[in-house]
């Protein structure tokens, strides 16, 4: 029988929670403008930053995904005036208690991504997925139950 | 202690009697001193089972979100930490504040039995409290501990004060003490994250979810839970993954954070002695750290700290570098 000898090369799954008024258009420009990022990252489109609670994070993790990272329109631009300001808090803490829970703390993210940045947000992504890429499988906060067979 | 059991049996009684209030919360004597547990007292003949000792350590602010919406008002004793869950929940418009007679009583800490216990004295049958030296009678005679050793975790760095009464009975104070009750949460941050990881997996794996820690938890009285929802599949089945315990302890202390007042009523009652307040403590500093010293239950008004905000928040990256406040 032959062996096996080839390693299957790590490809992260990363969710990336997006805004709708800002950083999905800024998705969207990236891809018009023909810029690349890895096709690995999931875009979920949320109404505002502020909609995703801290759970949609948790859950994310714990269907498999092994960076979570948020994308919203800068501070004081935000479509509903104030949303933003409440994810910064919000989220602010998530992090920090995941990373006391001792979740890797480049695991998470947080960037504020305009209407206008696509070139931006391509680089936030690109940059992102290198960093979990080099983490490796997130194996702390997964539910074993998702993860196939090994 | 038992001149100030006495005081407060007797302000019951006169409470009761002069049909001032309905009922009074107060604790209720088990078959031993050590298994006290709150109860209400609706008369003067009931009063007999009325206790205030060593073993009062529990938190009766969360029975006055019931018994506040009954006729009549309630009288409640709270020592010192029960009196900032009071405000929190008045402050959530949990209780009703103009049905509560509040008489603050004093609290030197409370002894914790598992502790006694553990030193390996069984079948007490009294306690007495000279400074720091706490006297147990047991079946097999009188021992001294040294009091530091066997309190409450919750009361070992415990520096808090009355916050709201109506009415006190305090015959002795409580000493001036300076400590640091984030010392633990420190000493954890100071760990790597593999450490930190393996600590709290060893930790949190050992929890039941029995979901004692959120049915005393003053700041967990949402209306709807869906804890309380039987239907949700969530309760009664055995754990799969490991995961599961990290999910709901990481989820309930989120759900608090900004709101749990520090009472460690959790750490308390939890069977498996999973040191839960460490959890709602990093909340807490972190909220100290990043947005200004912030104490929930201080006062019944004004906005917790993850419904408010400033325009120069720090970013959430800014978190590991240091950056904070």
């Amino acid at each position: 029988m032959q062996e096996v000898t080839e390693k299957k090369e790590f490809t992260p799954t990363i969710v990336a929670f997006c805004c709708n008024w800002c950083s999905y258009a800024g998705a969207d420009l990236a891809g018009s403008s023909r810029l690349t990022y890895p096709a690995n990252v999931k875009i979920i489109r949320v109404p505002c930053s502020c909609r995703v609670n801290p759970s949609f994070v948790l859950k994310a993790f714990q269907q498999g995904a092994d960076g979570v990272i948020l994308c919203g329109c800068h501070p004081g631009d935000c479509h509903y005036v104030t949303g933003n300001y409440y994810t910064r808090r919000r989220m602010a803490l998530l992090y920090s208690f995941l990373n006391y829970m001792g979740i890797e703390k480049d695991r998470t993210c947080i960037e504020w991504v305009s209407a206008a940045e696509g070139a931006k947000f391509a680089a936030v992504m690109n940059d992102f997925v290198k960093k979990v890429t080099d983490l490796g499988e997130n194996k702390r906060l997964t539910d074993l139950r998702v993860k196939e067979g090994e | 202690m038992k001149d100030v059991e006495l005081k407060m049996l007797e302000r019951a009684k006169a409470l009761l009697e002069g049909g001032e209030v309905a009922r009074v919360i107060g604790w209720k004597k088990g078959d031993f001193c050590y298994d006290v547990s709150p109860a209400s007292f609706e008369t003067v003949e009931e009063l007999d089972g009325f206790v205030y000792n060593w073993f009062c350590g529990a938190n009766l602010s969360k029975y006055l979100i019931e018994m506040s919406k009954k006729e009549g008002k309630t009288a409640v004793f709270l020592k010192p930490c029960d009196t900032y869950s009071f405000n929190q929940l008045v402050k959530e418009h949990r209780i009703k504040r103009e049905n509560v007679y509040v008489i603050a009583v004093e609290c030197l800490g409370k002894l914790d039995a598992e502790k006694i216990k553990a030193k390996g004295i069984s079948l007490i049958t009294d306690v007495e409290v000279v400074d720091k030296d706490v006297k147990v009678t047991s079946a097999y005679g009188v021992e001294t501990l040294y009091k530091p050793d066997v309190v409450l975790t919750k009361c070992e760095t415990c520096q808090k004060t009355h916050q709201v009464k109506d009415e006190e009975i305090i015959l002795h104070e409580r000493p001036e003490r300076d400590v640091d009750r984030f010392a633990e949460v420190a000493k954890l941050e100071a760990m790597t994250e593999e450490e930190r990881f393996a600590f709290w997996r060893s930790q949190l794996s050992k929890c039941i979810r029995c979901n004692a820690c959120r049915n005393v938890c003053p700041a967990c009285s949402c209306v709807k839970c869906v804890f309380d929802n039987p239907a949700s599949g969530i309760a009664a089945k055995a754990n799969d993954s490991d995961f599961e315990e990290s999910m709901f302890h990481i989820i309930r202390a989120f759900h608090v954070a900004g709101r749990c007042t520090d009472c460690g009523e959790c750490s308390r009652v939890c069977p498996q002695n999973i040191p839960l307040h460490l959890l709602n403590r990093k909340f807490i500093k972190d909220i100290d750290n990043f947005y200004g010293e912030y104490q929930a239950g201080e006062t019944a008004e004004g906005k917790t700290p993850l419904t408010s905000y400033t325009e120069g928040d720090i970013e959430a990256k800014d978190v590991f570098n240091g950056e904070a406040k």
